[in-house]
């Protein structure tokens, strides 16, 4: 049975300002699937991801779960079900780790279903467990990583954006995170759009790859055939 | 008073000679078609007109934001009230000694300014003009300031008299031509200071403090003496505006002041010098065809004017009347397209004050 | 030695009032960035509304909770009427809306309820067990009302989901929306606390200085005062800023320069603060990047 398209992104244009810089690019997300997205510094990855939750000015169309998403406000396609963990990760640094887990919850009714998953969060991340009262400003920098994961994967999300996850992070915490996504994507199901500038690392976690240059997607097609195209493995895969 | 559009360094086209001259004329003319009333009203046009002025070279023109210059006005009025009574200094004579009083004060309130940015330089100001009433009134001033009663003062005769269309050459429009000099004068020495080097210093601390400090402006004696040049106009005003009204007291310069001359700034259009004079007809005349309603009528026609105006006209009348004059020229597009910004000499950017911030 | 005591507690008891306006001033600092010129006049009109309530027959603690009630919506419908267009405007701009809306105001209160100073009353009887050696019951009467306020608001803020909410949509209005928070609703509510809080210190104060369309503009000032002494991003500050103005003043009043300079005790303390401790006793020290 064809997996159903949870996203499906056709002619997106986005631009800050007056500058564009997404010039009309295609891309699809299979339900259960992570899909990647790399490129250059400034080809535009990050910006999709803030294009895909309206946090800047696009027209095009972007399918989520049938539903149209360019026009939204950011808050009511978070309500849809698409956590974002950006760039820079977005914790509220003031608050504690706690608050900022049930933060991710916000929009959620079911108080009880919340407790448990805090705990699951807790379980899984027994770093944050430890912490859970301490200001979020003073965690580490993998810590802070975890608890932008956690605190996106509290909403319990249909689809997971996560922006440069490796981001200014030493190699064995980036292979601990990307290990703990691998898991999130099989336990739990959640469907993932990874924006990564370890080409390495995010082919070996997604199933497909797009490749932005400059605002439009250059290549296309499983990791498995993006690691083998020779162009990408001269420029991105350092090979 | 900018220069014209398209011409930037030419001599201005005879028929602004022509135009100019006219206009000469008729202001010369003008106070004798009309009532003695009539005319004490116009003398308290041009006296707003260059407290308006004042309050734009520093908020308009330099970005900092002053909801206190009634205090100037009022420190202006009185030094000029305290000089003629008093000491009996001639009352053309107070005006210099007001404006340098208040330019002394004004540098040296300009030094707490410069920490403060914003909100805070609004607060400190509003507190500035809430206490002044209050000093005006304190006991142990009364013997200079008159305390509540203030001090009245005797409006000066003509120098001569005679008849123009049956109209008798009276004291206030005597001041009237006195007052009209005063404006013509004050207003050349703004245009001289704001269309060079200074103007444009002022404009850059105004819309970018950090790249003009790294250019080499320096950045606190331009801002205090920005303070100072602004209270020095204003006081000017407030002195003018004593020997107008021939009557100072406390309760004539309360915030309500400070607030009047925020709104003809406004209204008049930030960075304008010529919109000083529509900023000042505006809340000279309005209050008395308001007051007609009710009395809280001019503070709330204010008060609904400056929200309508920063949603829809923000840069006020004169803004909009540089707009439409740019889209009328014959030279504007070309000008457009070589960068520069056609319909004043100032090089005006409007932007910082109604672009979106950063924040 | 009794005379210095009175002093202080009538301070406090002063002070109570200026924390709260610096509170509500506060709050909106803390969500939106701009001080709230006309929080002033709004406490006024609502006292206003709150002495017609009364005027008109209802019992004094309907009428208290109505006018709370009124002056809350009236603060979110101002948000998000009038000051969402401005938002992201800059600071001149917002200032002058802020005027605009202190003018309207006041305009209205003169306009509705005319300038004759009226008396309003206070639910806390003279005789009442409330009455202290160094408090009429008045001011021990606002003081636990205030208290009861504060400590609500506390409450709300730190243990509620819609508090912590609005916490973060202050700190981080961007993240606050990818969680789904509707930041601008957000906003909305904090704008009907801070109209709320101003009337409740209006209906608070009435009683003593007495009701007409200017009452405040004094209180307003000291009510910038406490905040920026207090620090302006921090509501225990400003509460605490206003109880130390509270007291200044009348120490100040009583024993150095008379009572009648006020005012000019406020705006020294306003420069003072700003030029030496530009982020008050309490509030962050708030470091701009280049």
């Amino acid at each position: 049975m064809p997996e159903a398209s949870l996203l499906e992104v056709k002619n997106l244009h986005a631009a800050y300002g007056a500058t564009q810089v997404l010039h009309g690019i295609d891309f699809g997300l299979q339900s259960g699937r992570i899909t990647t997205i790399l490129g250059a510094n400034g080809a535009g990855k990050t910006t999709t991801l803030r294009a895909i939750c309206q946090m800047v000015r696009t027209s095009g169309s972007a399918l989520f779960d049938g539903q149209q998403l360019v026009g939204k406000a950011t808050e009511e396609v978070v309500r849809l079900g698409v956590a974002h963990v950006p760039d820079g990760r977005g914790t509220f640094t003031a608050l504690s780790v706690d608050e900022n887990l049930r933060l991710g919850a916000h929009v959620r009714r079911d108080k009880q279903r919340v407790v448990e998953d805090l705990e699951r969060m807790y379980a899984r991340f027994p770093r944050l467990g430890e912490r859970r009262h301490q200001q979020a400003g003073t965690l580490s920098g993998g810590e802070q990583q975890m608890l932008a994961i956690s605190r996106a994967l509290m909403l319990r999300p249909k689809l997971l954006l996560l922006d440069e996850p490796s981001f200014g992070l030493a190699p064995k915490i980036v292979t601990e995170i990307f290990r703990i996504l691998r898991g999130i994507n099989t336990d739990d199901g959640v469907s993932m759009l990874l924006v990564e500038q370890n080409a390495q690392l995010a082919l070996e976690l997604a199933d497909r790859a797009y490749l932005l240059e400059t605002g439009r997607v250059a290549v296309s097609g499983t990791s498995r055939e993006l690691m083998a195209n020779e162009s990408v493995r001269r420029s991105y895969l350092g090979v | 008073m900018s220069a014209l559009p398209g011409s930037h360094d030419q001599r201005p086209a005879k028929w602004v000679w022509i135009a100019g001259a006219l206009l000469l004329v008729a202001a010369l003319v003008l106070p004798f078609l009309v009532k003695n009333y009539r005319v004490f009203q116009f003398n308290l046009v041009l006296v707003y007109a260059i407290a308006i002025l004042g309050l734009n070279i520093l908020t308009g023109f330099n970005g900092q934001i002053s909801l206190g210059h009634g205090a100037f006005y009022a420190i202006g009025a009185y030094a000029a009230a305290v000089l003629m009574d008093r000491v009996g200094m001639p009352y053309w004579l107070t005006l210099p000694f007001s404006g340098a009083l208040c330019f002394l004060l004004g540098f040296l309130m300009g030094f707490p300014a410069l920490r403060l940015a914003g909100h805070y330089l609004a607060v400190a100001t509003l507190a500035l003009a809430l206490a002044i009433p209050q000093l005006l009134k304190y006991k142990h001033l009364e013997h200079y300031t008159g305390g509540v009663q203030g001090i009245v003062l005797v409006k000066p005769d003509p120098p001569f008299t005679f008849r123009l269309l049956d109209q008798p050459f009276s004291a206030d429009r005597w001041l009237y031509f006195f007052t009209l000099a005063v404006t013509i004068v004050m207003f050349v020495l703004a245009w001289n200071l704001l269309r060079g080097r200074v103007g444009r210093a002022l404009i850059a601390i105004r819309d970018h403090p950090i790249a003009a400090a790294a250019m080499g402006i320096n950045l606190p004696m331009f801002k205090s003496l920005t303070f100072g040049v602004s209270a020095a106009f204003t006081g000017v005003a407030g002195a003018l505006g004593a020997v107008v009204i021939a009557f100072v007291s406390p309760d004539s310069f309360t915030v309500t002041l400070s607030i009047f001359l925020l709104v003809g700034m406004v209204v008049g259009g930030l960075a304008s010098i010529t919109g000083a004079f529509f900023g000042a007809i505006f809340i000279q005349f309005v209050p008395n065809i308001a007051d007609e309603l009710s009395k809280s009528a001019p503070a709330a026609i204010y008060g609904v004017l400056l929200i309508m105006l920063m949603y829809l006209m923000p840069t006020g009348v004169m803004g909009m009347v540089r707009r439409l004059w740019a889209r009328w020229q014959p030279g504007a597009r070309r000008a457009r397209m070589r960068g520069v910004q056609p319909g004043s000499s100032v090089p005006v950017s409007h932007d910082h004050l109604t672009k979106e911030s950063a924040t | 030695m009794e005379a210095f005591v009175h002093q202080i507690f009538s301070g406090l008891a002063n002070g109570c009032i200026y924390g709260s306006i610096a509170l509500a001033l506060v709050m909106i600092y803390q969500a939106t960035h701009h001080l709230n010129f006309a929080q002033g006049e709004m406490a006024t009109f609502s006292t206003f509304i709150a002495w017609a309530l009364i005027q008109r027959g209802l019992p004094y603690w309907l009428a208290f909770l109505l006018t709370f009630g009124i002056s809350f919506a009236a603060g979110v419908l101002i948000q998000r009427i009038i000051l969402r267009p401005v938002e992201k405007a800059p600071v001149l701009t917002n200032v002058n809306v802020f005027i605009g809306l202190l003018l309207i105001f006041n305009a209205l209160s003169g306009w509705i309820f005319d300038h004759t100073v009226k008396a309003f009353p206070s639910p806390f009887p003279q005789e009442s067990a409330l009455k202290t050696a160094y408090f009429s019951a008045h001011e021990s009467g606002s003081f636990l009302v205030m208290l009861a306020v504060l400590l609500a608001l506390y409450a709300f803020f730190r243990f509620t989901p819609v508090g912590l909410a609005m916490r973060a949509a202050a700190q981080n209005p961007e993240s606050a929306r990818l969680v789904g928070i509707r930041v601008s609703w957000m906003l909305a509510v904090g704008w009907g606390f801070a109209a709320a809080i101003g009337a409740l210190a209006g209906m608070m104060v009435a009683p003593s200085v007495f009701l007409d369309p200017n009452m405040m503009a004094g209180i307003l000032l000291y009510g910038f005062a406490s905040a920026l002494l207090g620090g302006v991003d921090n509501p225990w500050g400003a509460v605490l800023g206003g109880l130390i103005v509270g007291v200044l003043e009348n120490l100040l009043g009583a024993y150095v320069i008379g009572t009648e300079l006020k005012l000019t005790v406020a705006l020294v303390l306003i420069v003072g603060t700003l030029t030496l401790m530009p982020s008050g006793l309490f509030g962050k020290r708030v470091v701009t990047r280049v």
